[in-house]
């Protein structure tokens, strides 16, 4: 098809094959709230139908992604079969998943452990003391977990964080780092080479594959950043449980 | 317990297995084994489970001893490989005795496998052994460690397997991705008809390839929003050039998305040579689907395709440790091979 066929698209949401045994199933191609919590409960409902064939179901922002069994079904097959799905309610209109929580996190900003922190601030067209401020200033929802083991993607930033990723790559940021570009953050689980900008650091492990629940976080759940020094972030680090991070129940 | 002492191992040594389906949603990619047809190559060798462990080689060097009778396979990328000094060959199954010391030194890159009779009985994280470095889950083996070998109850040995032709780059099918239509035709079609190389920036999450002349890159690609990765999918970064993802990707990732390749071709792209040509050619999701298939079924038939390897006497210098009389096959083979 030359990647031609799919070029007038349809309209939301639209179903398109990824890879040779999937399929992506999206809400929107900008994140909106709509779009998130739509990408979610359809994937709940997908797991709750179990149609045959699917191996394996996931989220990202604002689409649901399926998985098949080649040798038992294929793309058109499965297409057909989530049709009814897709037509049974309006999707844009769900509900955040139960069982949320909201997390106090400690973050520093300061340039020694975020050593991106004033050039993306002054992008966004803030001082940096604005910067933390606005940051810190409400809770911000885990929209979906990927990239890396435990790896949420925050958001929304107000617009002024509206900025693209680098051209080139950071070659390494840390565990716990905080990155940011277009009004998300993530918090990285793993140490890793990233696109995105290093502007803040926790000591949170969000992957421990040793623990019966190894992920810390759910999408859905919620995150507000406290400020703290990186010399008070290097004492939590040393003392505290989860990075100094504590929850609530919120949902 | 059987096990494996590793006397010198160089960067790059897992252990591998089909890798840990079912935790997409929480951020984690399968993994497994670079050119997951290795590990069937050497289950048929073996004639066992292609879901057990092996041991991984990216393109390095190693040694160990067995403590006792071990059934190997060597697949993968061909490697020096030797037994107490005496030359051993490649796409191959052998008998190991006990306190023997296995040498493998890298040729030319790429991915290579030594797979034991019984499998490694490595840690299960997870539900698999598969080591996966991106996230943390196990690490690189070191000299010095030890390796439990589980229960075999073949004796496969001195067998040999022609592997699918892979070590020399050339064509790569992929599918359009749901971001392929954000490339103007054109460079649609440039893509297609551009010879790329194999850049020597490579490892277990992704391959790079080099393009002379202009890149792919996408104004807006900076910008687009992060979406759900698969193994395959061809990622074009800022600079223009395509990064293929492999095994251990990330799951989503917001850089914009050309093309994915058939998983049934991905081992022709994680075993060629650096420097080796390359070219993608787009097929239709319906015939990706038929050749992934055929793939499926050519690989449940390797069984049927190994054979004795055939060696002059005068070179067997262990001939008394070989199976001459019960032999590992049905006894049918002579028959099968005629009709």
């Amino acid at each position: 098809m030359n990647g031609a066929e799919n070029r007038d698209m349809p309209a939301f949401p639209r179903v398109s094959p990824l890879g040779v045994d999937g399929l992506l199933v999206s809400f929107g191609d900008q994140l909106s709230e709509a779009a998130n919590r739509a990408a979610l409960a359809f994937r709940a409902a997908l797991d709750s139908e179990s149609l045959a064939g699917i191996e394996e179901t996931s989220t990202s922002l604002t689409s649901a992604y399926l998985r098949f069994d080649l040798a038992r079904t294929d793309h058109a097959q499965l297409r057909a079969a989530l049709a009814p799905l897709l037509a049974s309610r309006d999707w844009f209109q769900a509900g955040l998943p139960h069982g949320r929580r909201l997390w106090h996190v400690p973050a520093a900003f300061d340039m020694t452990v975020a050593p991106q922190f004033e050039e993306a601030a002054a992008l966004a067209g803030l001082t940096p003391a604005a910067a933390v401020e606005m940051i810190c200033a409400a809770p911000l929802r885990v929209q979906t977990i990927g990239f890396a083991p435990g790896q949420p993607y925050l958001g929304e930033l107000p617009k002024d964080w509206d900025i693209p990723r680098q051209k080139g790559l950071t070659p390494h940021v840390p565990e716990g780092a905080l990155v940011v570009a277009i009004r998300q953050m993530v918090l990285f689980s793993v140490a890793t080479p990233t696109g995105w900008r290093h502007i803040g650091q926790t000591a949170l492990r969000l992957f421990k594959p040793d623990r019966a629940d190894p992920f810390l976080l759910r999408p859905g759940d919620e995150v507000l950043f406290q400020p703290v020094s990186s010399d008070a972030l290097e004492k939590i680090r040393a003392t505290a449980k989860d990075g100094g991070a504590v929850a609530e129940r919120v949902g | 317990m059987e096990s494996i002492l590793l006397h010198r191992a160089g960067p790059g040594v897992t252990v591998q297995d089909t890798g840990r389906p079912g935790f997409l949603a929480q951020g984690l990619s399968r993994g497994g084994a670079a050119d997951r047809l290795a590990l069937e190559e050497g289950a048929a060798l073996l004639g066992q489970d292609p879901g057990l462990a092996a041991i991984e080689i990216a393109g390095s060097f190693l040694s160990l001893e067995v403590s006792a009778n071990t059934y190997i396979a060597l697949t993968g990328a061909p490697m020096r490989a030797s037994q107490d000094g005496a030359e051993l060959r490649w796409h191959a199954s052998h008998l190991l005795p006990a306190g023997a010391r296995l040498d493998l030194t890298s040729l030319a890159g790429g991915y290579s496998y030594v797979h034991v009779g019984g499998g490694l009985a490595a840690e299960v994280i997870l539900g698999a052994r598969a080591v996966h470095l991106a996230s943390g889950l196990g690490a690189m083996l070191n000299a010095g460690a030890r390796l439990p070998v589980g229960p075999y109850a073949g004796r496969q040995s001195g067998m040999i397997l022609t592997p699918l032709d892979r070590f020399d780059g050339g064509l790569l099918r992929v599918v359009a991705t749901p971001q392929t239509h954000l490339f103007p035709r054109s460079e649609i079609e440039r893509f297609g008809c551009t010879t790329f190389r194999k850049d020597a920036r490579g490892n277990r999450m992704g391959q790079r390839l080099i393009v002379d002349g202009a890149g792919f890159g996408l104004e807006m690609g900076l910008s687009i929003l992060s979406e759900t990765i698969v193994p395959g999918d061809i990622q074009i970064t800022g600079d223009g050039a395509p990064f293929v993802l492999l095994s251990e990707c990330q799951t989503t990732g917001g850089y914009p998305r050309i093309g994915t390749v058939l998983p049934c071709d991905l081992p022709r792209l994680v075993q060629a040579k650096v420097g080796a040509d390359l070219q993608f050619r787009f097929v239709t999701h319906e015939d990706a689907l038929a050749f992934e298939r055929a793939e499926a079924v050519r690989r449940a038939g390797l069984r049927k395709e190994i054979r004795p390897m055939i060696r002059d006497p005068r070179d067997m210098h262990d001939l008394l440790s070989y199976q001459l009389v019960s032999g590992v096959t049905s006894g049918d083979d002579l028959e099968r091979e005629m009709t």
